[in-house]
This record gives structure tokens, C-alpha cells and sequence, in this order.
């Protein structure tokens, strides 16, 4: 049932780095809630607060999916993608004649497209959603009979699956990318990579949260230039900027230091400048839908669960262009696969009811 | 067996409806109750009652349409879980009021969540209530009236659908009101109808 070899030893390490990182900033901000509210702003400490424990709960979970099974991790992201698309079509309105179209998109794709992506099926899973997906969803609303701002409601509804569901699958398909090449500088030739394919997913977990933690905290303490008030009244250029470069100078420290990736230290240092950009259109995108909903004040409507969509937001941006940028690098396909599979192994060892 | 069957049934409504309770100025209590709600959609009673604390879901019982509930054996089975009480809409008489079946029902220990507009709702705004429950709040002046605004469940299952899609929805259980001394019956269910519109806002 345990299956270690998500992890090897740096990407443990990473891991409880990582956490333990975590856990200290969970200690400041506890260390600055005590001190007087004239010395520092304690909304801003409670949202600090709020994000960190988001990022620990996801890494303590995923670590766990991880260390049981490739295919727990799956479940584990299809469940995120199912509470991320039901937040995401609350706030947008739909009609009546959309009911059965949601059906599908809610509860039929997702699943279709988390068993593609544990089967480790991409020709297939990378095309489903964006191609049968989105016409299904255009010709289902059409014959639901109810043209009334039909291109608006598909847009929204196929907007919605895009991001929540076909590019936050991309995270856990980074397991199933095998087999890498990696440069070998001693042997001056490319080699198959012998590391666990986790710490890819880790990876970007980590430059995700790192980008998003330091964009929060340079756009509060340094923020001069406002990228666009009337989307998100503190995000900023300097933010955006120092987000990229710290993210970049980490990513060259985890590739020196705990080598979880096949690649080479300015690669990684140029990979994780890419997650911290593409994490900070996430956010932005995600921020101008819930200005577009009006629902950027603390919310009345579905409080208590508002929060998965911002917290996996960057990683819904970050996600699949990480995915394609290492395959279109790193992937050997005419090199025969080393692992099977993780539900294919699951079904050959007869253990396919866990 | 009934114990599981009635908890599977609240966590199915619970994942399904992904339903937040919020009380506002109010307080979940065991007391006699009724709540009264806008209705949109079959699973209002369910969720309603599924979302309530454990200790006050036992002790209420939603008035629900006969003709829907016993249709089909889930329908009933489901009906018997909610321990719910089944109005005969088509028959209503004098000697057979609903009004005296429900108050015999509850006795002095039950609560109820009634639906006063009559029917599931389509529109944004509700219709206008029926006198059910100012008939019932005057031989029980006693009991609190508390009113629920339930927002989304139209979008869960709407009317004619049969398959409920999992989105959000949020439940607010308001401040308890009572029927004022001398109060007509029409301002009495305007205002019950103003104090739920009053929460969508809220």
C-alpha cells in the first residue's frame, strides 16, 4: 500500500524544510499578533496567517498522498479540482437550462479526466477537456433550448473547468512524466534522470507557495506601484518583480543543495522564475473574476469555504506550463518506460480497491 | 441501522449542498420551534434539516407535500428518515386542517420548518405567503417563529430536474418573531415575508 518511490532523500528533506519553514512563520505571526496593533496593521497579519496555514495544509496533505500512493495523490488533487469548480460556479450565475450541462461538467469530465491522467494517458488527457470538453458544453446548453446570453454562459462554464479542472491536473500528471533525461556534466552527455518523479510536484508546490508568500509580503511592506487598482488594490509590480527574482534564487538553491529536479542549476533557477510569473497571472486572473463577481469583500455568500480557489489559483496557472515546458525538454519517448503507470501498477498487483 | 441510514443521508445532503449555517441573532436552541423558509427546490427540506445541530435535527420535523413524498419508495423511505409530516394538499378541509395535524404532531416537543409560500418557487422574489402559519402561531402563540432564508438550493435542483448538482449553497437562520398583539393576518405574513427578505441582505 505504501509506496516510497515518490520520495528519495532530498525530496524528504525539501519536504520537512519546508514545513518547518512554515511552522516558524506560523510562529512570527502569532509573535506579532501579541505586539500592539499601532506597530503593525493585524489585518495583514491575519491574512499572512491565513495563507500560511492554507500552504500547510496542502503540503502536510499532499505529503501524505504521496507517501501512500501515486494514486491517492490524484484523488487527493480531483478532490481539490471538485471544491475549487463548485466554488468557481457559485459565484458565477447560470440559468435553469444550464442544470444539465453542470451535471457533466461537475461530475463527468473531472473524473474522466483524473482517471486519464492516473492512467498516465496524454494524448488523451490533455485534450479532453479543451476539446470534446468545451464543444460538449456549447451544443449541451444549445439543446437545453435557452439561448438567452447562451455564449456568456458557456464562456463561463468552460472557463470555470479549464482552470479548476484540466490545468490544476497537470500537477499530479508530473508524476506520471517519465522517463526525463538530465544533463550529465561529468559524463558530457544526457542520461536518464534516476530521481523520484514527487519531487517535480514538490517543487512546484514550493516555488508556487515561496512566489506567492513574497508577493504578499514585498506588495504590504514595499508596494509602491499598484499593477492594476481596479483589479486587486495591492498587488504590485514590486511585488510581482521580487516574487520572480526570490523564487528564482531558491529554485538555483534547491537544484545545488537538495537536486529534487532533473535540472541543471540555471535551469531550475529559469523554471522557477517561469512557476512565480505564471503563479502571479494566476492570482491576478483570479482576483479580476471575483472583482467581475463583486465578491471581493469578505464574503456573505458562501462563507466558510471561500478560500480553495485563491489558495490553488497560482498553481492552477503555474501548473500545466511547468508540466510542458519538462516534457518538451526533459521527456525521452523513445526510451521504454521505467515505471508502469500508477494505477496500471495498482491494477497488475490486483490491488485496484484501495 | 436507521441511526446509519439517517447519518448517510445527512452527509450526503451536507457534501451535495456544501451548505454554511450561519445564525444571526439567534441561537440554535431546543426549545418549540418553527421555521419558516423560502422554498425553491425539493432537497429545501433535507438540507434544511440536515444542517441543523444534531441535537435540535431530532427534535424538528418538516412539513413536506404528500402527493411528492410518496411517490416511489425512495421518496417515502426518505421521508420516514426526515421523520417528516406529509400535508395532503389537494384535501384540505375544515374538519381535516393541516393546522390541527401538525400542532396534534409536534405536542410540546417537536418543531417544525414549514414553507409558507405553498409550492416551490421559480421567480427571484417569493409569493406571497399562505395563512398557514399565522393560523398556526395563533393557537400556539408560544412558539418561536424563526425565519430561514436558503440561498442557491434552486441552482442544486431545480424545478423539474432530477439529478442535484454539487455547488454551494448557504442556510441563515434568523432573529425568532412572534405574533404581535392584534396583528391582522396579512400584515402578520407580510412582515414573517419582509424578516426572511431581510436576511438575503444580510
Amino acid at each position: 500500500m505504501f509506496d516510497f518511490r515518490s520520495f528519495d532523500q532530498p525530496t524528504v528533506i525539501l519536504l520537512l524544510t519546508n514545513l518547518v519553514a512554515l511552522v516558524l512563520l506560523i510562529g512570527v505571526s502569532r509573535f506579532l499578533k501579541t505586539r500592539s496593533e499601532s506597530e503593525i496593521d493585524m489585518n495583514i497579519v491575519r491574512s499572512f496567517n491565513k495563507h500560511i496555514l492554507g500552504w500547510i495544509v496542502v503540503v502536510a496533505v499532499l505529503a501524505t498522498a504521496l507517501a501512500f500512493n501515486w494514486v491517492i495523490t490524484v484523488l487527493f488533487f480531483w478532490m481539490v479540482s471538485f471544491w475549487a469548480q463548485r466554488e468557481f460556479v457559485t459565484l458565477t450565475p447560470t440559468r435553469p437550462g444550464d442544470h444539465r450541462t453542470l451535471f457533466w461538467v461537475i461530475l463527468v469530465f473531472p473524473i474522466l479526466q483524473y482517471v486519464l491522467v492516473g492512467f498516465a494517458q496524454y494524448s488523451l488527457y490533455s485534450i479532453v477537456i479543451p476539446v470534446y470538453g468545451s464543444l460538449f458544453v456549447a451544443a449541451r446548453i444549445a439543446f437545453a433550448n435557452d439561448p438567452e446570453r447562451f455564449l456568456e454562459r458557456i464562456a463561463k462554464i468552460q472557463f470555470g473547468m479549464l482552470i479548476t479542472v484540466y490545468a490544476l491536473s497537470h500537477a499530479p500528471a508530473l508524476l506520471t512524466l517519465e522517463p526525463l533525461q538530465t544533463w550529465n556534466g561529468q559524463l558530457g552527455e544526457w542520461t536518464l534522470w534516476q530521481g523520484a518523479n514527487g519531487g517535480l510536484l514538490l517543487y512546484l508546490v514550493v516555488i508556487v507557495q515561496i512566489s506567492e508568500l513574497v508577493h504578499f509580503a514585498v506588495d504590504r511592506m514595499f508596494g509602491k506601484h499598484v499593477i492594476a487598482p481596479k483589479v486587486h488594490a495591492t498587488r504590485s509590480w514590486e511585488g510581482l518583480v521580487a516574487a520572480a527574482g526570490v523564487s528564482a534564487v531558491v529554485g538555483i538553491l534547491i537544484q545545488i543543495f537538495l537536486p529534487v529536479t532533473p535540472f541543471q542549476i540555471y535551469g531550475s533557477g529559469c523554471m522557477a522564475l517561469m512557476i512565480s510569473v505564471m503563479g502571479s497571472s494566476g492570482s491576478m486572473t483570479m482576483a479580476a473574476i471575483k472583482r467581475d463577481r463583486g465578491v471581493i469583500r469578505e464574503g456573505t455568500f458562501v462563507r466558510g469555504h471561500q478560500g480553495v480557489l485563491d489558495q490553488i489559483a497560482a498553481l492552477c496557472f503555474a501548473a500545466p506550463i511547468f508540466f510542458h515546458v519538462t516534457r518538451y525538454f526533459l521527456e525521452r519517448p523513445d526510451v521504454e518506460i521505467v515505471h508502469t503507470p500508477p494505477v496500471q501498477t495498482l491494477v497488475d498487483h490486483g490491488l485496484w480497491w484501495i | 441501522m436507521k441511526f446509519v441510514t439517517k447519518l448517510l443521508m445527512v452527509a450526503a445532503a451536507k457534501l451535495f449542498s456544501g451548505a454554511t449555517l450561519r445564525w444571526v441573532e439567534c441561537q440554535p436552541d431546543q426549545c418549540q420551534r418553527i421555521y419558516f423558509a423560502n422554498h425553491t427546490s425539493h432537497l429545501d427540506a433535507l438540507i434544511l434539516w440536515a444542517s441543523l445541530p444534531r441535537n435540535i435535527r431530532g427534535l424538528t420535523r418538516p412539513v413536506a407535500a404528500k402527493d411528492y413524498w410518496v411517490r416511489g419508495p425512495i421518496r417515502r423511505y426518505m421521508a420516514r428518515m426526515l421523520n417528516a409530516l406529509l400535508i395532503d394538499r389537494e384535501k384540505i378541509k375544515v374538519h381535516n386542517s393541516p393546522i390541527d395535524m401538525m400542532l396534534r404532531e409536534i405536542g410540546d416537543q417537536y418543531s417544525l420548518i414549514v414553507f409558507p409560500e405553498g409550492g416551490r418557487n421559480t421567480e427571484s422574489e417569493m409569493k406571497p405567503f399562505k395563512s398557514g402559519l399565522y393560523y398556526l402561531t395563533k393557537k400556539r402563540p408560544e412558539l418561536e417563529l424563526v425565519p430561514v432564508y436558503l440561498n442557491n438550493m434552486n441552482r442544486i435542483m431545480p424545478k423539474g430536474e432530477f439529478l442535484p448538482v454539487p455547488l454551494l449553497s448557504s442556510i441563515t437562520i434568523g432573529p425568532p418573531m412572534w405574533l404581535e398583539p392584534g396583528e391582522s393576518k396579512n400584515a402578520f405574513l407580510e412582515r414573517a415575508r419582509d424578516a426572511i427578505k431581510r436576511l438575503k441582505n444580510i
